[in-house]
């Protein structure tokens, strides 16, 4: 399928158009009969998609190729560049900084989303039966979807500093206080445990689709040949949304690679002590833009991103094809 | 469901509410404490000795916060009109109308839609720069105005109707535009609704692009202008926490009047389906 899953309401949607062909009652009228309205002026189509295509076109399409070019010149905001050749990608090998950034984005994919598969399910398992005032649970957990990354970001910061709650409290339980946002490591631990934080509601709504899915019958079934509430999960509920957590999966990893605001916020812009949290994106962001920018430096950095999100999306559906053989 | 599985159920609920809407609330009281009140008092405190609202009044003095939110209002309504309109429009043209190049068209989105916005940001900083309209409003909106995931979400909307209903008002007579705007979009309002609140929310938060987009203090959006407040005033949380339930608060409101919709918009398809 190639339409948009990338939202909850995306699977609404693409379940709808699972439904679609059947609207028109097989065998009472053959295809042609939707060419009754086909009459219409042959540019109103046209007409009708314009203002999509051409914002799709100027600032998705457009921009994507000219990244590629532009990683080719030495181009910065004010000069335009020549070409340069593998010039900047040569450079990229050799900066400390590329290396930092791609390696913080990679730790923040190998962090961030086993625990984003795994935990919004679970919550998706609990605010699933209806019991009263689950609706209201619902929309509470999505709270933090719903707010901005800076406020969530600067809410953290007060909770997480030397004298906030969090130190507040493990102090009270002995641990003492923990430098979360003074620690390189730690800094981008705290930055990820934000993420899945703010992340764990959005990938809930996804499950919550897809466990409304799952059929009823086979779970009576299971229950009356005696399985538990924990066989009846593995046998029957994880194989009906299986492709969905492939989904998150993928979605999440896209995600990860690409974090900035988290750690631009808790990190601050030059990205923590010695820069040592940078990530790729954050790299992007400081030497592409600005009056002094390097664009095509920064485009080739992009075109990293790209590449790697690209292959992330790739290997999570092979890894669900190779399973599902 | 027996009675020790509901009421687990309710502890967990209610351990997982404390820890998802907690922080809020904890920003909340932060930001109603009074100014000889020790925020970090230990053990710590949760309600303000001495509530007052004069931490809000003291973040207006310190950084336009008003104007910042009529910035953010700006570009949010902005979005959503953009959006409904060109989602609405274009999503028609894919899912209803037969011409040759509707195969293209609908590649078109789904490939804009793979182009993560991340990987443009450069590219379209200098086209911004060379239409002029950096450091304006139009600027931050434009290319968020038609997002091609809205459009793909309204052609599957659309792909859903019955055929039969629009042909009754082909027969009837009725042109394209009419049986557009009469006929198929009142029928896909809950998909709109979702595409406004998404729209709304989307801008309403964005930070990452108005913050390369504007440069000039008088244009921030509310997002741009507390990250600014936190990096001068960091020293007076009470500063910061009002100035981020100021910006969140609106949002929280808007949701849970809007919910229902949200919700219903997501279970349908999978209850359906």
């Amino acid at each position: 399928m190639t339409t948009p899953t990338a939202s909850p309401t995306a699977t609404a949607g693409s379940t709808a158009e699972r439904r679609a062909p059947k609207s028109p009652p097989p065998g009472r009228r053959p295809r042609d009969g939707r060419s009754r309205i086909r009459r219409h002026l042959p540019t109103s189509p046209w007409l009708f998609a314009a203002p999509g295509l051409l914002v799709a076109g100027a600032f998705s399409l457009y921009p994507f190729l000219s990244t590629v070019a532009n990683s080719f010149t030495d181009r910065r905001t004010l000069l335009p560049g020549r070409f340069v050749g593998l010039d900047n990608y040569r450079e990229m090998l050799g900066d400390e900084m590329f290396w930092i950034g791609l390696r913080n984005s990679t730790l923040y994919v190998l962090g961030v989303v086993p625990a984003l598969v795994v935990l919004p399910l679970l919550l998706a398992l609990l605010v699933e039966k209806q019991i009263p005032g689950i609706s209201f649970f619902r929309s509470a957990f999505y709270t933090p979807v719903v707010a901005s990354i800076v406020v969530v970001g600067l809410i953290w910061v007060w909770l997480l500093d030397e004298r906030g709650l969090v130190n507040a409290v493990l102090e009270a339980v002995g641990v003492g206080r923990v430098g979360f946002l003074s620690d390189q490591w730690l800094l981008l631990l705290s930055a990820m445990a934000v993420t899945v934080w703010k992340g764990l509601g959005y990938y809930m709504i996804i499950y919550l689709a897809a466990l409304a899915n799952v059929p009823r019958e086979l779970h009576e079934a299971a229950s009356v040949d005696g399985a538990g509430a924990v066989r009846r999960f593995l046998a029957v509920t994880l194989p009906a949304v299986r492709s969905t957590v492939v989904l998150v999966g993928a979605l999440s990893s896209v995600a990860a690679f690409k974090v900035f605001s988290e750690v631009y916020l808790m990190a601050g812009p030059d990205g923590g002590p010695a820069g040592e949290d940078t990530t790729l994106v954050m790299l992007v962001q400081r030497t592409g833009t600005g009056l002094s920018g390097r664009v095509g430096y920064a485009s080739a950095i992009s075109v990293v991103v790209f590449v790697v999100t690209v292959a992330l999306m790739l290997l999570v559906l092979r890894a669900d094809r190779k399973e599902g053989a | 469901m027996p009675g020790w599985e509901v009421a687990l159920r309710y502890v967990l609920l209610l351990a997982v509410l404390a820890l998802t809407v907690g922080p809020f609330l904890w920003q909340l009281a932060t930001s109603l404490k009074g100014p000889h009140e020790d925020i970090f008092s230990f053990p710590p405190s949760f309600l303000p000795e001495q509530p007052t609202l004069a931490n809000y009044s003291r973040v207006a003095e310190t950084i336009p916060v008003w104007d910042y939110a009529l910035n953010s209002l700006t570009v949010a309504v902005a979005n959503v009109v953009t959006n409904c309109a060109g989602a609405a429009l274009a999503g028609y043209a894919l899912a209803r109308l037969r011409y040759r190049g509707r195969r293209a068209a609908t590649v078109a989105f789904v490939l804009a839609m793979l182009v993560p916005v991340e990987g443009v940001i450069v590219a379209q900083f200098t086209t911004m720069r060379e239409l002029g309209l950096n450091n304006t409003l139009v600027g931050v909106v434009l290319p968020l105005s038609v997002s091609a995931l809205n459009v793909l979400l309204m052609r599957n909307a659309f792909l859903s109707l019955p055929y039969e209903v629009e042909e009754a008002a082909f027969v009837d007579g009725a042109n394209v535009w009419q049986r557009f705007a009469r006929i198929a979009l009142p029928a896909v309002r809950g998909t709109l609704a979702v595409v406004a609140i998404l729209a709304f929310m989307g801008a309403w938060d964005d930070f990452l692009w108005p913050l390369i987009v504007l440069s000039d203090p008088q244009n921030f959006t509310l997002t741009i202008g507390l990250n600014y407040l936190h990096g001068t005033f960091a020293n007076d949380e009470r500063l910061v926490a009002a100035g981020t339930i100021i910006a969140v608060l609106p949002l929280i409101v808007l949701f849970a009047c809007l919910q229902r919709y949200f919700f219903r918009g997501v279970g349908e398809g999978a209850v359906k389906g």
